[in-house]
């Protein structure tokens, strides 16, 4: 491996830019759009305004639904006049939908910035309509507020709701838990290497039923595949749970130390680690050799959008040679990036938070060659000669692994790939 | 939302919104969906939870010093997303205390009510009357002047269907006719150019939901006419002309002799019988809708089965339409409101939005789509009005288009039937959709089947019926274009009487009692 000197430990002191302005960011309702589809008998119900309702349709506009599991009850002038109207009529409108889909068996309902605003209790809400149900369905609240979640925030505040209804583990049962919604084939192919290692019991939150909640205790081992589930694993860790530190399995060295903290906390040797995963990494080398040399000495920016960007940044830099320039992240949760920030050159420019219009002049005057950022701004950067990747791809497509690394990687390359093909 | 489209589609405007961060979203549409070059000039105060504790009205003041400072607007639009409203900072009442040198214009809009077009039309509104303010009328006479009348062309946004190609249309159309454009706003236009509304001699509103209060209010404030039909189709375009004659003092005959379209003679065509009498259902904004309605009876000779659009604020106009054509206008923004209505109708043809497209394609029926909400691939690389002799043009291709498919695919199945032309393959171009639907055709079986099929119906009937083996036998030598009609028609027939099982006799009671 290429920078393996570079992996200096500059510990979790990598000094941090803070950044306080306008943003250019999804709120957490956006996680919807994903959570529905991995949670099977969910439905979300969104209390809000219209523009959270088009939020919804917008970044969901990419798929077509047979029959969508959410859906937004839109707040509207007698609602805000009185609290009692507005339970009111949000009980009317959850008896109609549980009425009309009897295959709901969980529904969550999405607190937005106006019902927070308002002061619409939704945890009481929950609990009401959950009593009136009498255990048909369960339901529960969560904030996708933009005032308090940024677009992938909103799965963490969602997965907080549901750690109060997991079943307490067996006295001793020894589990791994991994944390943080993975695309199905992604989660197959880590069940299967977690099955090789020998790991005893294993476990997804969120499962791909919500009547499939799985058990925690003191003898659950966290393993988080996601960045941005900060709150729930201090959730679970108040129920007993151990955090395991790691970084997160994006490219090879992500992903086997990520296999390899699992491993080690259940007292598997390294050498089986390196064992059951030699095929894969092979593989997973193979297939990145090609990007790799596309990529090396490349310079590249990140705007914040996903909480994705310290472990991609982290891979691009290690595993593809990348240089990078600016790696800004909505937010930085030192707790679930320890390991992910070790590995970052001492020297990189971190930032936290946006100052839109200051982060756009910085990144005019870095010109890096490749700058990843929101469907909003990458039309016009483009526009400005500058190379974009839309980060909400890395959300959507199977990323994690060792077998996605590759595709991983080419995500990169075709902007810039493409960028070369084109003669104007 | 409405207002960012102003904003949007001017120049030297910016528009500061009191919003949280996610709001932000809004500017997705204009860089993606209209692969617009630039981000809308929209800044927005991005308020946190944490903000709420201390001073948001201090966020809103820096906001706003920024945002002048960085952009120097011509005019400064100030409002707030209903979120910001429920804050009570009274973000434009602060900005026109801060002293800037350009006008601020206050969105009054009242959150958590409206709907995005009518809060475009209110920000039109509200600019041009903060621009126009203190201008007194002016006197005009194009004929003593020694030029040719001038015109402004009011109502094309950012984000609005086919707005670019039918000013250019609009453009050309009037130039044949003798008089000159103005100026078109919103679309294109700085304040500056807002300014120079009543050097025009007449109004002519494009688009209604944006355009219509401040073209009255012109009319009112500087004694503009204004030309209320929108060209689009062959017959609205001649009327069309023909008001532009009457209120612009000329003759405008020519002009419409002299339009060059093609649909009329394609209509005429042989090739065209098969549309006469297509039944067919249209949703989206209350113009388009209203026009789409005339060229589908007038212009194709198609039956409309159903219309309506979610512009409330023309309910009365769409009301009056749906009357011409014997049905009711829905109303209503509910999809799934409007999903049920296809349903039930079963048109032929779905002429709608982006949310019909979508709807149609479950439904396995072909779709045409004519109005925003909008997508992408509703911003052509090619030249594509949908107003003027062109725009005539345009409609008949996108509209016979997705039909004249269904057709030959049906004649390819009807030859072939084999294993890939099978008649239970979908049309590809209507996606997949209709494959998992228990649609009609999905319950053709083989006949050799002794025991009668089952078969739900489209809308997923409450009582399933029960064909007999030998009514399933008749039913396959039915010509396979019009077989799924022949068993939707015999299912409700049965359904209506109460009959449970269909036999032959059944069938061809139904085909008796439906005619064609
Ligand atoms: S930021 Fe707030 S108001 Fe806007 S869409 Fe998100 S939840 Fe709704
Ligand atoms: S009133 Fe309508 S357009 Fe304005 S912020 Fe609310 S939802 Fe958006």
């Amino acid at each position: 491996m290429s920078g393996a000197s570079d992996i200096a430990s500059c510990g979790g002191s990598l000094p941090v830019q803070r950044e306080h302005g306008q943003r250019q960011v999804f709120c957490g309702l956006a996680g919807i759009v994903w959570l529905h589809r991995k949670i099977q008998d969910a439905f979300f119900l969104v209390v809000g305004s219209r523009t959270c309702a088009h939020l919804l349709q917008s970044a969901a506009g990419v798929m077509i639904f047979a029959e969508p599991r959410f859906g937004t009850a839109i707040l509207g002038d007698r609602d805000l006049a009185g609290l009692a109207d507005c339970n009111e009529e949000l009980d009317r409108v959850v008896t109609e939908l549980l009425a009309r889909r009897p295959d709901i068996g969980t529904l969550f309902l999405v607190a937005s910035c106006p019902s927070e605003v308002i002061k619409l209790d939704l945890d009481n809400a929950a609990a009401r309509l959950a009593r009136e149900q009498q255990g048909r369905v369960r339901v529960l609240a969560y904030s996708g507020s933009g005032l308090d979640t940024t677009f992938t925030q909103g799965e963490d505040t969602c997965l907080s709701a549901l750690v109060p209804e997991l079943p307490e583990a067996d006295a001793g049962g020894e589990a791994l838990l991994v944390l943080g919604t993975l695309p199905d084939v992604v989660e197959d192919q880590f069940r299967r290497l977690f099955e090789a290692l020998g790991i005893p019991a294993l476990h997804f939150l969120p499962p791909r039923r919500g009547s499939e909640l799985p058990p925690v205790g003191p003898g659950t081992r966290l393993l988080a595949a996601q960045p941005f589930v900060g709150g729930t694993a201090a959730a679970l860790v108040d129920r007993g749970a151990t955090l395991l530190e790691a970084p997160y399995p994006f490219g090879i060295e992500g992903t086997r130390a990520w296999l390899g903290a699992a491993a080690a906390a259940f007292g598997i040797a390294a050498a089986r680690v390196d064992e059951v995963t030699a095929p894969a990494v092979a593989r997973a080398e193979r297939g990145l050799e090609r990007y790799r040399a596309q990529l090396a000495g490349k310079r590249i920016s990140f705007l914040p959008d996903s909480q994705l960007e310290i472990p991609l940044a982290r891979f691009l830099q290690h595993e593809c040679g990348m240089t990078l320039v600016e790696v800004g992240v909505p937010y930085l949760d030192r707790r679930m990036m320890g390991a992910e920030l070790d590995w970052l050159p001492s020297d990189v420019r971190l930032t936290e938070g946006q100052d839109l219009e200051r982060q756009l002049d910085r990144l005019r005057a870095d010109r890096p060659d490749l700058t990843v950022c929101g469907l909003g701004l990458a039309n016009p950067l483009e526009a400005e000669g500058l190379t974009t990747k839309w980060s909400i791809e890395l959300v959507f497509s199977p990323v994690h692994g060792f077998d996605q690394a590759a595709d991983l990687a080419e995500l990169f390359v075709r902007p810039l790939n493409r960028r070369e093909r084109l003669a104007f | 939302m409405g207002a960012i489209r102003i904003a949007a589609s001017m120049q030297d405007v910016h528009c500061v919104l009191h919003a949280p961060q996610g709001d932000s979203y809004a500017d997705l549409l204009f860089t993606m969906i209209a692969r617009s070059a630039k981000r809308p000039p929209v800044t927005y105060t991005s308020f946190q939870a944490r903000d709420m504790g201390a001073d948001t009205a201090e966020l809103v003041r820096k906001t706003l010093r920024e945002t002048v400072d960085r952009f120097q607007p011509q005019a400064l639009l100030v409002g707030e997303a209903c979120t910001g409203e429920l804050l009570q900072d009274q973000p434009a009442a602060l900005a026109q205390g801060m002293g800037f040198d350009c006008p601020v214009v206050p969105l009054e809009l009242p959150a958590f009510t409206r709907k995005e077009q009518w809060g475009a039309s209110e920000t039109f509104h509200q600019l041009v009357r903060t621009l126009l303010r203190g201008q007194p009328p002016r006197a005009r006479d194009p004929a003593a002047e020694g030029r040719r009348p001038r015109a402004n062309l009011l109502g094309a946004t950012a984000l609005g269907f086919r707005c670019r190609d039918d000013i250019a249309e609009v453009t050309k159309l009037l130039d044949g006719a003798g008089v000159d454009v103005n100026l078109s706003a919103p679309a294109g236009a700085s304040p500056e150019d807002l300014r120079r509304i009543p050097e025009a001699d007449f109004n002519i509103c494009l688009y209604p939901e944006i355009a219509q209060s401040t073209c009255a209010w012109l009319e009112r404030m500087f004694k503009q006419p204004w030309v209320k039909t929108v060209p689009i189709g062959v017959g609205a375009t001649r009327d069309f002309l023909r008001e532009v004659g009457e209120v612009a003092g000329i003759d405008t005959s020519a002009a419409i002799a002299a339009g060059r379209t093609r649909l009329p003679w394609f209509s005429r065509s042989v090739d065209s019988t098969y549309l006469t009498g297509k039944r067919v259902f249209i949703f989206g904004d209350a113009s388009h809708v209203i026009a789409a309605a005339r060229i589908a009876t007038e212009e194709l000779g198609f039956e409309v089965v159903g219309l309506g659009s979610y512009s409330r604020e023309f309910a009365r106009e769409l009301r009056t339409a749906a009357e011409r054509y014997g049905v009711e206008a829905l109303i209503s923004d509910d999809y799934l409101e409007v999903e049920s209505a296809v349903l039930e109708l079963a048109p032929e043809l779905v002429l709608g939005t982006q949310m019909e497209r979508h709807i149609a394609k479950r439904a396995g029926i072909p779709c045409a789509v004519i109005s925003s909400p909008v997508h992408v691939q509703d911003f052509p690389a090619r030249y594509a009005p949908q107003m003027g002799f062109e725009g005539a043009n345009v409609i008949f291709d996108t509209w016979v288009h997705p039909l004249m498919m269904g057709l030959e695919e049906h004649l390819i199945t009807m030859f072939r039937e084999d294993e890939e032309f099978h008649d239970e393959a979908v049309a590809s171009h209507l996606g997949s959709g209709r494959v998992s639907s228990s649609s009609a055709e999905t319950a053709a079986r083989p006949a050799a089947t002794a025991e009668p099929t089952m078969s739900a119906d489209d809308m997923g009937a409450e009582a399933a019926l029960v064909w007999e083996s030998e009514a399933e036998r008749e039913l396959k030598k039915i010509p396979f274009f019009v077989r799924g009609k022949a068993r939707r028609n015999t299912e409700r027939f049965a359904a209506e009487r109460g009959v449970a099982r269909i036999t032959v006799e059944t069938l061809y009671d139904a085909k008796a009692y439906f005619g064609r």
